[in-house]
């Protein structure tokens, strides 16, 4: 069976930043074979949905969900106590595709930032551009440099690192890369893809939809992408998060 | 251990516990979590003549106890299915379920007649999906139409034909009549009810759609309510669903008067749940001294 429903110990659930969580899970290690990008399934008591999260990091033992409180199920999510079982369906989706010897671009904006973390890990020495509103809502810079990256951080306001968006550093530094990785809210990752297409560089992204099932069942979590000449709708779930930017139709 | 074996229209199924259209596609994710034959069996996939892609998204929100979906029909075609997915769930050692949905009678009458030529066990009529522009609950809201598609899609089909009964109608017990008048073999019910749910910054509709169809927790009462009307009212078996979250609920239904169970909502917060539905049930019969889950169905008491 390729899927199973799996209770894992918190360990902790810390507020990292305005509104943002750090779940750390416990799990029997080398026991949760997840690749950078693929995302877990939390089930919410009280809930009729489970929350889809992405991975943020998967080593040692432990799972790490970084997440922000948007509505009545991050919240209850972020009251939940070390010690507790979790119910997490992990790992679902497909992840970004890392190849040895490629010089990679991880962009994240905002909550886009945590699972581009997990994703540096498995880079060899890649550049971290991530992008927040503002200076309250900037996270994982040291785990970023830890994990071996170049942080460039960007704010709307310039009240934390340089003033501006994630694509303008990109376009500076592009022909640096091979290849970019991005995951952010829609206006940023079109605004990527398109950068990325005028210079000719590959790009994936990793995209967010209203989802139910997790596993490609129930057909919610629609995006249209392009194949074989014609546009189908795929999901984010079975057949992301992450795509070929080429590919998707904004 | 109390037999779980149910007959509908003379089709048996290993269990009452059937796989609520919609919510659980052709049956092969969830069957990386289980094998399928612990279901009683699948509804399968709304299909249509041609593929549809549904509608843009987002498609889902959540609601108290339940959520509001607008997938649209999303589907491969009635030809795609036979070809691609029934071969793989006829191995599956489940019952399994065709539901078709048509933009006109001659296009369900067609589907009935394509898989009335293949392994289908039963075809479920969908006259009740909420979330398309034509076809789907325009069928399904007057008695005449009811009886009118039911018996022009019975003269093309073999198959047992269950009727997916709309809970958003006047009366429910006298479309489930037409139903059996028109030569339905059992009626299944109930699909979503209408409903809306509006983002209050930004006025914004989260369906798409606008609108969409409600399931889940929320809506089982009225489920129990309309089962309990239509089985006083015809003679044919029901499928029971709308919101069975716990085997309590199952045996709730079935009391009303369903003689099986669809179960969908609940599959997205515990992809276990018919396993555990049908301990429960097991383990309800066993300590009652019941033998036959059959023995429970439409036994209310009503004051």
């Amino acid at each position: 069976m390729k899927y199973d429903v799996r209770q894992l110990t918190l360990i902790s659930n810390d507020k990292i930043a305005d509104g943002i969580y750090d779940m750390r899970l416990e799990y029997a290690q080398d026991d949760l074979p997840v690749s950078c990008g693929q995302f877990a399934h939390v089930y919410v008591p009280g809930k009729s949905l489970r929350r889809p999260i992405s991975v943020c990091d998967c080593s040692d033992g432990v799972l790490r969900l970084v997440y922000q409180v948007k509505g009545e199920g991050t919240k209850i999510m972020s009251a939940m106590k070390p010690g507790e079982k979790v119910d997490v369906l992990v790992p679902l989706g497909n992840g970004f595709d890392i190849q040895k010897g490629k010089k990679y671009c991880l962009i994240g904006g905002g909550i886009g930032v945590p699972p581009m973390l997990y994703t540096a890990k498995q880079c060899d020495s890649p550049v971290a551009i991530t992008g927040f509103r503002d200076e309250s809502l900037v996270i994982l810079q040291d785990d970023f440099k830890s994990a071996g990256a170049e942080t460039v951080l960007v704010t709307d306001n310039g009240s934390a690192g340089a003033k501006g968006f994630v694509t303008d550093i990109l376009k500076e530094r592009i022909n640096e890369f091979d290849e970019v990785c991005a995951c952010g809210p829609t206006p940023m990752l079109k605004a990527v893809a398109e950068v990325c297409r005028e210079y000719g560089k590959p790009c994936q992204i990793s995209l967010e939809e209203r989802m139910a099932c997790g596993i490609g069942a129930c057909l919610v979590c629609a995006v249209k992408v392009r194949k074989n000449g014609g546009e189908i709708m795929q999901h984010v779930c079975k057949n992301g998060p992450v795509f070929n930017a080429e590919e998707v139709v904004f | 251990m109390a037999d779980l074996s149910v007959n509908v229209a003379g089709v048996k199924f290993n269990n009452p516990l059937i796989a609520a259209s919609g919510t659980f596609g052709f049956g092969r994710e969830y069957g990386e979590f289980y094998p399928l034959e612990k279901l009683g069996g699948i509804s399968c996939k709304g299909i249509t003549l041609k593929r549809r892609d549904g509608n843009p998204p987002p498609r889902i929100a959540e609601t108290p106890s339940g959520i509001l979906n607008a997938v649209g029909l999303q589907n491969p075609g009635v030809d795609a299915f036979i070809n691609d997915d029934l071969p793989w769930l006829k191995q599956q050692n489940t019952v399994v379920i065709a539901n078709i949905a048509g933009n006109t009678v001659e296009e369900y009458c067609q589907m009935a007649e394509k898989l009335s030529d293949t392994d289908v066990d039963m075809i479920e009529l969908n006259i009740s999906c909420p979330n398309v522009k034509s076809g789907g609950v325009q069928f399904g809201t007057s008695c005449e139409s009811v009886e009118n598609i039911t018996s022009e899609v019975r003269k093309h089909c073999t198959k047992p034909l269950v009727v997916k009964l709309s809970p958003n109608v006047t009366d429910i017990a006298s479309i489930a009549q037409s139903a059996e008048a028109g030569g339905a073999d059992a009626v299944s019910m109930i699909n979503t009810l209408t409903g809306m749910k509006i983002d209050i910054n930004s006025r914004r509709p989260i369906i798409r759609n606008n609108t969409g169809g409600l399931s889940g927790a929320a809506v089982f009462p009225v489920a129990v309510r309309m089962v309990w009307q239509v089985s006083n009212a015809i003679k044919i078996p029901i499928i029971g669903m709308g919101g069975i979250t716990t085997w309590e609920d199952a045996v709730e239904m079935l009391i009303a008067g369903a003689s099986a169970l669809q179960i969908g909502t609940v599959l997205f917060s515990d992809p276990y749940a018919p396993i555990k539905i049908n301990e429960g049930i097991n383990k309800f019969l066993d300590d009652n001294g019941i033998k036959s889950v059959t023995e429970l169905t439409g036994t209310v008491k009503p004051w």
